[in-house]
């Protein structure tokens, strides 16, 4: 495997801090109840969306599914438009009707995000599908969760992609949990995502999700392998959600994971880990990190106050859009 | 022998989809047996000769390939899905609902799914409780989406022709029953337009509103009702979302008398929707509405039973007699429900 240069690795680290910091501020600002819409925070996920998108280019399409907001950044999608999404302001990307469930950014790759568990997993095939169609030879990247693989729809769009040979790379990010009810209870112990796709004729790997520079090394090989076979591919990565499912805060007093696990998970913060890295290799101190946090501070803050000084979408706008 | 000027219902699909591939090669078609032998009761038969590269036979999987279609239809290519009865698409409603109807709404506008979803209603013959539903109120209640229902031919060209160009999602319902009718079809390509009715038969006595099949019951129905003087509207919905609101408003002010005769179940049915929005919009004492539909129950295979279900032209004819308080002597020799609740007509052999 190529080792990864120094501004690579800074790049990666700033793009996960970056996603982190955002969330930490959605998570501290949403008491106000300005920001009225359920939340699914990336917070201790970043890894896997930072690694992943760091290999593509603007124009390859990824879709995601409810909790988007680490795809969404790490795809480029636009931080004003977003924060003003969440306040439901006009100025959002998608006028405040979508919400934190539904970002959406054409211009920078960010095609679909939708909260129906495994929806955009038959429609990031379908683009797929169309870049083969126009003799395209873009890859589409298609987020999900553990729990969507449970679907039929992850089902019946491997078989496809097999049968026609379309270059996605399906990531699946395993948090073991789909909402509270953990994957022990909605999965077999020898049902594995990996030998589903193997059993559809689709090559996997199974990872460790909070490495991100395994991550990205991985992704970097396994497009060009996409590209160069022309099959799709499917990465699991183990990882874990920091918070609960939906909203702001911790909700480990609910006891529905293991004190010990959560603990584990913890220490291997994808965030803090790579920090500790970086620094051990000299490549990150005390003063360039704070000249991230505070870069990234002053663009939040816009951001917020850009939401702030919007207008809230007029009447007329409820009954548009439901045509084109 | 039809007419040069004729054409079969289900021919003038297959006309409608082959014209559209013709001029804009991003139409696509695809379905589970689209390119099979019989071709979709005819309707796709051979347009796969046409363009190998545009048809796509699909697997069992209908959730999965709406999303697929969504997504080449997010990519600029227009896709044509076929279900051979409407009761497939009920797998694949998430795509359809909670998707493809609301992408242009949750995108503010940026991206919109233009796509076609051809569903067949059966009827008859045995069919039973999963391939003899009509589930148009379903998708007419969900904005977002277009609900069209051709009745002969000519609208069944113009209406799909319409649908494929359309840059919304378009449920198109067809049913089987109307793919053996002929009627009169231009070679050329021409719109029917998505929204708008149609008045089949000027009348002064009482107006009847259907779509689909039951267009064709009123017809039947019509032509007796003649016989004993009565001069009916007949009022041709084609479209159930966007629905022809003034169109039924105007001639509802007209006769004052409106049998509505539904196609599916009438209980919390278009027919329901098209009385309230009579009633909401004419306030006058004369103003008197019924409506006619399939009952209450599940479908039953036997024929025995199938026919007590279905609404036809004697229960048409004298529900019109209830409306206008008259009695239709020797109404018996028009009776032929026997044959119309099973058969489309007299000498079909089965299976559908």
């Amino acid at each position: 495997m190529k080792l990864i240069d120094n501004k690579t690795k800074i790049k990666l680290f700033y793009e996960m801090l970056r996603i982190r910091e955002i969330e930490n501020t959605i998570a501290s600002n949403y008491k106000f109840q300005k920001m009225r819409c359920p939340i699914h925070l990336s917070i201790g996920q970043e890894a896997i969306a930072v690694g992943v998108c760091q290999n593509l280019k603007k124009n390859n399409k990824i879709v995601t599914a409810h909790r988007s907001h680490a795809h969404y950044f790490a795809k480029g999608g636009d931080l004003n438009s977003m924060i003003a999404e969440l306040h439901g302001k006009e100025t959002g990307c998608a006028m405040g009707k979508g919400g934190s469930m539904h970002l959406i950014d054409i211009d920078n790759g960010v095609e679909a995000a939708v909260p129906i568990v495994g929806s955009t997993i038959p429609i990031g095939t379908g683009l797929a599908w169309a870049n083969k169609l126009n003799n395209s030879n873009d890859v589409v990247v298609i987020f999900f969760g553990d729990g969507a693989t449970e679907e039929g729809a992850f089902f019946e769009s491997l078989d496809f992609a097999s049968l026609h040979n379309l270059q996605i790379l399906f990531v699946c990010e395993n948090n073991f949990y789909s909402v509270y009810t953990g994957i022990e209870k909605r999965q077999n112990k020898n049902r594995k995502i990996t030998k589903i796709a193997r059993a559809l004729g689709i090559g996997s790997y199974h990872g460790n999700g909070n490495l991100v520079e395994n991550i990205y090394s991985k992704t970097k090989k396994i497009i060009e392998k996409i590209k160069k076979e022309k099959r799709p591919y499917l990465l699991e990565y183990e990882t874990y959600r920091h918070l609960e499912h939906c909203g702001p805060n911790n909700d480990d007093h609910l006891n529905y994971r293991d004190k010990k696990i959560i603990k584990f998970w913890q220490q291997n913060c994808p965030l803090k880990t790579y920090e500790k890295k970086l620094r051990k290799e000299n490549i990150l101190n005390d003063k360039i990190l704070n000249k991230m946090i505070n870069k990234i501070k002053e663009e939040i803050k816009k951001s917020f106050d850009f939401a702030e000084k919007s207008s809230f979408p007029k009447k007329q706008l409820t009954f548009k859009h439901n045509y084109a | 022998m039809l007419k040069k000027t004729h054409n079969l219902f289900r021919n003038s699909i297959r006309e409608a989809i082959l014209r559209c591939m013709k001029d804009d090669k991003n139409v696509i078609l695809m379905g589970l047996g689209t390119d099979d032998p019989k071709g979709i009761f005819g309707t796709t038969k051979d347009i796969n000769k046409v363009f190998p590269k545009r048809v796509f036979d699909l697997p069992t999987a209908e959730n999965g390939f709406t999303g697929f279609a969504i997504g080449l239809a997010l990519a600029g290519k227009k896709p044509i899905i076929t279900h051979q009865r409407v009761e497939f698409s009920l797998l694949s409603i998430d795509q359809i609902f909670n998707q493809a109807a609301k992408w242009n709404y949750m995108t503010a506008g940026k991206k919109n799914v233009s796509m076609v979803i051809r569903l067949i209603i059966g009827k008859g013959w045995g069919q039973g409780p999963q391939h003899s539903q009509s589930l148009e109120a379903i998708f007419a209640h969900i904005p977002g989406l277009k609900v069209v229902c051709p009745s002969n031919p000519y609208n069944a060209k113009g209406l799909l022709i319409s649908s494929i160009e359309d840059k919304n999602p378009v449920i198109f319902f067809e049913h089987r029953w109307l793919h053996e009718t002929f009627g009169k079809v231009p070679k050329k390509k021409y719109r029917v337009a998505i929204g708008k009715g149609k008045i089949l038969k000027k009348g002064k006595d009482i107006t009847l509103i259907c779509y689909s099949l039951t267009v064709l019951e009123c017809l039947r129905a019509s032509k007796i009702l003649r016989y004993y003087g009565i001069e009916p509207e007949i009022l041709d919905l084609q479209s159930l979302r966007p629905l022809d609101k003034n169109l039924i408003i105007k001639s509802a002010k007209k006769t004052k008398k409106v049998l509505i005769v539904d196609n599916g179940w009438s209980f919390y049915g278009i027919s329901s929707e098209i009385m309230s929005l009579i009633h909401e919009n004419i306030k006058s004492k004369e103003l008197r509405i019924e409506r006619i539909g399939v009952l209450d129950t599940s479908i039953p295979s036997t024929r025995a039973l199938a026919k007590h279900v279905y609404p036809n032209q004697i229960l048409i004819i004298k529900k019109v007699g209830n409306l206008l308080k008259k009695k239709f002597k020797n109404l018996k020799k028009f009776d032929d429900n026997d044959f119309y609740s099973d058969q489309p007509y007299k000498n079909f052999l089965g299976p559908f």
